[in-house]
């Protein structure tokens, strides 16, 4: 699939998984892909933790909407429309989005005094998932004010993500009337739409991430009607040709004379040699029970044998990205 | 904060100089940390440890993967400890935790009567609280970690926390419903009272009147049955919480910091213990899960070693190699940020396994490990 064609699918993607699977990486990652094809993408971070600035090699600027990256193409010749791209971030809290909403509806002087006695909690409590529709709100906004081409949503981590996408539905189903409901309906409307909202999940190939994750598509396919593109594995150890991955290495396998090697290396070799060979046949045996379990295209990610993601290791992960989405036939899940 | 000096937490009487003694002395501890690290493994493997050191231990955990719930005989959810026979001279129980039926058993426990508590079931407002709410899962742990204790059926209690960010949430959850139930304005909605009360009521009574149109008439409703139909048994959950909350910072129980070393988990981390200090709490002990194994060559070395090695048959280790030094260069530095703030906490390395851990041997295998001296 063009990368381009994929990026203009749907204007919304939403990336979400369970914290630890490095969904903000894997966010910025399609964001400056996007970008590279030309496309002016908004980042919309919803933990509150602006973590994404610094993976564009930007510090961050707060809360409100900054550029972090442009995309500037050398060779004018090979793609003219490609030097549109840029990706700018933005955060939307939750707890903003409540004063926020109630600010605009008739509780601008009261929504401080509200929130100091506990009100806003009850509130909050009495409509479950409401902070976390109203931030889809001020998504879908964004959205039908074409602030963006794609916009793409860093979800909440945890076990939030699913009750992040069925917020409009649990609001749906306690607030028969109001303003509310209204607010609760349209969101519905826009995550049931394929072309406008797409949820992309994310993660590690090992047994409980990808059990969550499993769980997580069939509830948000079957209960909230969300259209699903390909599913990302981040931090995939890379496979070595060389690395002999049948049999065990054995310190007795390596004659020490005739290699010259010292004792402290010859087991030092085994160790890495062995471990690496026992996760990379781990990590086949999920991303197979993976495939078996959701028959859906793999974004795949590679590990990064670094600290700390900046722009080097970002464009390292874009290229992994861009290849798998070219190496996609078709959407699966539409 | 219940009148309890928080440096009952920070000073104990009997500094516990490895895991293996806190496994042996303590009648409670809680495993906390961010999501991915392993904390129910190490949960599990703590209570194993008692379990093989003759104590009577119960794990209580919250999501674990399907294969150790199965290992554990957990799979069922009934929220009762199942005990798991084994190699070891204690007991060991385990249950997976049922956050809406601890609730429940609350509500029973409190209530004035039969009455009352079907009243409370069928409120949507309480549903919410008991399914939806975030905190109920903590402030349920909790609950259950105080009934097991209490039950004296176990001297030891381990309870794996929800993933958070926020290392109070914990401390703070058993506060959660008496919050609600203390609320100003629903004081005057529930009991209306002539003179100058009752101007108080109508001011409130008209921002309930716009939240009704706003958010709908109905939510508003059953919030307000619910406080109505919990009138009489705040007390009751104000001593519970007081009583938890007292045997969380008492030196019976020990806070467990589960990380891994990569850097993003060390600032999560870092962050975790930051406001546990703004609190003045502390934790007994780290556990960094998911080490590599820790070599003698240097990043140096190895570079040179593949380079001999290129066109050998050893190439492919030694490819392996540069990338493992390479992987858990600067463990160590984290893990010392991580013991620098804590510096009265036990440290204990789990090596990052080359397979899933789901029986019984190898969450025996952890709990040794977890045992051993650091040095």
């Amino acid at each position: 699939m063009d990368p381009g064609q994929f990026f203009a699918s749907s204007r919304i993607l939403i990336v979400a998984g369970k914290g630890g699977v490095g969904k903000t990486a894997t966010s910025a990652s399609l964001a400056l892909a996007a970008a590279q094809t030309g496309r002016n993408v908004l980042v919309v971070e919803v933990a509150g933790r602006l973590d994404s600035a610094p993976m564009f090699g930007v510090d961050p600027q707060g809360y409100d909407e900054h550029r972090v990256y442009k995309h500037s193409v050398d060779d004018h010749s090979v793609d003219n429309d490609s030097g549109r791209g840029r990706v700018r971030c933005r955060s939307i809290t939750p707890d903003a989005a409540l004063v926020d909403w109630l600010s605009n509806h008739g509780f601008a002087r009261i929504v401080r005094r509200m929130s100091k006695s506990g009100l806003l909690e009850i509130v909050a409590t009495a409509t479950p998932g409401i902070k976390e529709l109203l931030v889809l709100g001020q998504i879908k906004h964004l959205e039908q004010s074409r602030v963006a081409d794609l916009i793409v949503v860093d979800a909440p981590a945890a076990g939030h993500a699913l009750n992040f996408l069925k917020a409009p539905l649990a609001v749906h189903n306690t607030a028969r009337t109001g303003v509310l409901r209204r607010q609760a309906t349209e969101a519905l409307e826009m995550l049931s739409d394929s072309e406008r909202c797409r949820a992309l999940l994310v993660t590690i190939a090992e047994e409980t991430p990808i059990k969550e994750l499993v769980e997580t598509a069939f509830a948000i396919e079957d209960e909230v009607g969300l259209a699903l593109g390909p599913v990302v594995v981040n931090g995939l150890l890379p496979s070595i040709e060389a690395l002999d991955t049948s049999s065990e290495l054995h310190v007795s396998d390596i004659g020490a004379s005739e290699s010259g090697l010292g004792a402290p290396e010859i087991s030092d070799l085994v160790t890495a040699a062995n471990f690496r060979r026992d996760r990379l046949s781990l990590q086949n045996d999920q991303l197979a029970s993976l495939a078996q379990q959701l028959p859906l295209a793999q974004i795949r990610l590679p590990h990064l044998f670094t600290t700390s993601v900046g722009l080097t290791e970002l464009k390292t992960l874009t290229e992994s990205a861009t290849a798998s989405i070219e190496a996609i036939e078709q959407w699966a899940g539409s | 904060m219940s009148g309890t000096p928080p440096s009952s937490v920070m000073t104990s009487s009997t500094t516990p100089n490895n895991y293996g003694d806190l496994v042996a002395q303590k009648r409670v501890i809680v495993a906390c940390g961010t999501g991915g690290v392993g904390k129910t493994t190490v949960a599990a493997a703590t209570a194993v440890a008692a379990a093989h050191g003759g104590r009577r231990a119960v794990v209580v955990t919250i999501d674990p993967a399907k294969r150790l719930a199965d290992a554990l005989g957990i799979d069922a959810l009934d929220n009762t400890p199942t005990v798991i026979d084994g190699a070891w001279t204690g007991t060991l129980g385990a249950m997976m935790l049922d956050s809406k039926a601890t609730f429940d058993d609350v509500v029973t426990r409190h209530a004035t009567s039969k009455d009352q508590v079907e009243h409370i079931f069928s409120n949507r407002f309480y549903v919410n609280v008991s399914t939806e709410l975030p905190g109920t899962q903590d402030y349920m742990a909790v609950e259950k970690l105080n009934e097991l204790h209490f039950s004296g059926d176990w001297d030891l209690v381990v309870v794996d926390t929800p993933p958070t960010r926020d290392a109070l949430a914990f401390f703070e959850a058993p506060k959660l419903l008496t919050r609600l139930l203390n609320n100003t304005i629903y004081k005057l909605l529930i009991s209306p009272r002539p003179g100058v009360l009752r101007a108080v009521n109508r001011a409130a009574g008209g921002v309930v009147r716009r939240l009704s149109r706003v958010v709908g008439a109905e939510v508003v409703d059953d919030a307000i049955e619910f406080f109505q139909t919990f009138q009489g048994m705040e007390e009751g959950f104000k001593k519970r919480a007081d009583e938890t909350r007292a045997l969380l910072a008492s030196n019976d129980t020990a806070f467990v910091l589960v990380a891994s070393p990569r850097s993003d988990t060390i600032a999560e981390a870092l962050y975790f213990l930051n406001r546990l200090a703004d609190a003045d709490l502390s934790v007994h002990a780290v556990v960094i899960n998911r080490m590599l194994a820790a070599l003698s060559t240097s990043a140096d070395e190895a570079a040179r070693l593949q380079a001999r090695l290129g066109a050998s048959p050893l190439a492919g280790a030694a490819q392996a190699l540069v990338d493992h030094v390479h992987a858990s260069a600067g463990d160590e530095d984290r893990v010392s940020r991580i013991m620098a703030h804590v510096p009265n906490a036990t440290l204990s390395r789990v090596p990052l396994l080359s397979s899933d851990v789901h029986d019984i041997s190898a969450l025996s295998d952890i709990a040794e490990l977890l045992a051993q001296d650091p040095l």
